[in-house]
């Protein structure tokens, strides 16, 4: 299949956290956080399932200008040629982020880091603290 | 025999008493719809992991080298009970009913020599096993669904919580129990074993099909195993947040139950007690006749 013929093409994008399913439209391009790294899908996609990190999913809907972008724990994607569904934890949209918020609690997990005792709990608290750092970024992009 | 004045008092109490119970069975009512609501919201996460499990799991060989999670820790010594109730009461035999299924679970493994632990998810859990077991419970969740119902950080804790002592290798097994939702009438209190995890039977190998029924053949990134050490913990949270939903719903369908009955008795020991009131009050309406009557013709 090449290349221009399938760009204009819409395929079905679901991204759906536990409590609801948050997204669910035709899209002509989605950008996902993948753990090795951010990559694209349009229609047509070869099959593929892999883990995300905390970053942001850029939505192409048809018939709108700007991409949405929406802040994603981390979670997994199942990419089929027709079909994109995204499984994540916690989906806000980046718009509904609050910066000063995620300050006090980069703050407070700083805080609780110097004060973790074993290694476990270390590892823990770093990994919510990456969340965090992705989120701010996320704001401030 | 009571007075009449008791008659009417008595009467007047049960009233009130049925005005509470028919008024607490429409809030549990809506409370359920919105539990309903609340359940179905999650199918489709709930499914979508469900699948990927299926599709991850359809190529892995297990071996040692395989997540814990899912080949348990080659012991079944040490076991851990999630027990969900719900925080309150007046539900019928929804929370009596989980307890006396975790008190035998409890008791069949110490029969055996098994080690129990125990973690409360839900009030009425703690209250009801402190009695027998107090020294068993390591750790209990209260308030759990809170004004905006049950959210999936309060199954989050819970599956922190098992977690990290999974990996702390405090126990072997983890079993979760909770009363199963399936119909306003039918809740039953089932156990489900959270840990080691069976996979869904892979059926499927080509695992998954385009909207064509064409078999797709998936890639995996970064790869299969590190995928499937992701979803691991992440299946556990799910199934916590799941139970935690179907607990809530029951117990609002339980409670309608039991508020049904109960507004149902008291009109009838109103209707038992007005037919008793009312024959006191002739009985004294004749005898008073009688008195009156004898009197004049005492005269």
């Amino acid at each position: 299949m090449a290349a221009n013929e399938t760009t204009h093409k819409t395929f079905s994008f679901d991204l759906i956290s536990p409590e609801r399913r948050v997204m669910s439209t035709p899209a002509r391009a989605v950008t996902v956080p993948g753990e090795a790294g951010e990559f694209g899908v349009l229609s047509g996609h070869m099959a593929l399932l892999s883990d995300l990190r905390p970053g942001v999913v850029f939505v192409e809907v048809e018939g709108e200008s700007a991409p949405r972008r929406i802040f994603i724990t981390g979670g997994f994607a199942d990419v089929t040629p027709d079909h994109c569904a995204i499984l994540a934890e916690e989906a806000i949209p980046v718009e509904m982020l609050d910066g000063a918020a995620i300050d006090a609690a980069l703050n407070d997990l700083a805080e609780d880091l110097t004060l973790a005792r074993d290694d476990a709990s270390r590892a823990r608290i770093v990994a919510r603290i990456e969340i965090e750092r992705a989120r701010l970024n996320a704001v401030q992009a | 025999m009571p007075s009449l004045k008791e008659y009417r008092n008595r009467i007047a109490s049960v009233k009130s008493t049925r005005k509470i119970t028919s008024a607490m069975k429409m809030v549990a009512a809506s409370k359920l719809k919105k539990a309903q609501g609340a359940a179905e919201a999650a199918q489709p996460y709930a499914r979508g992991m469900a699948e990927m499990m299926a599709r991850v799991a359809a190529g892995v060989t297990l071996g040692p080298s395989s997540p814990r999670l899912l080949i348990g820790t080659g012991s079944e010594q040490r076991h851990l009970l999630v027990v969900m109730t719900a925080d309150r009461g007046l539900c019928g035999g929804f929370n009596g009913n989980v307890v006396r299924l975790a008190r035998q679970t409890v008791r069949s493994l110490q029969a055996q020599g098994r080690e129990v632990k125990i973690i409360c998810a839900g009030r009425k859990a703690r209250d009801l096993l402190r009695r027998d077991f107090g020294s068993l419970i390591v750790r209990s969740f209260t308030d759990l669904s809170g004004k905006d119902g049950v959210g999936f950080t309060q199954a989050a804790q819970i599956s922190d919580e098992v977690l990290t002592r999974f990996e702390d290798g405090e126990f072997d097994v983890c079993t979760l129990v909770s009363n199963r939702f399936y119909g306003v009438l039918k809740q039953v209190p089932e156990a489900a074993r959270l840990i080691p995890f069976s996979l869904p039977a892979a059926n499927d190998p080509a695992s998954g099909k385009d909207s064509a029924g064409i078999p797709v053949v998936y890639d995996f990134e970064p790869d299969r195993e590190t995928i499937l050490a992701a979803l691991l913990p992440r299946n556990i949270s799910t199934q916590i947040y799941r139970a935690l939903l179907d607990s809530a719903a029951g117990e609002q369908a339980a409670r309608m139950t039991a508020m049904d009955n109960a507004t149902r008795n008291a009109g009838d020991m109103i209707n038992r007690l007005s037919i008793q009131y009312n024959r006191a009050r002739q009985a004294f309406i004749t005898r008073e006749l009688i008195e009156i009557i004898s009197g004049a013709e005492a005269v």
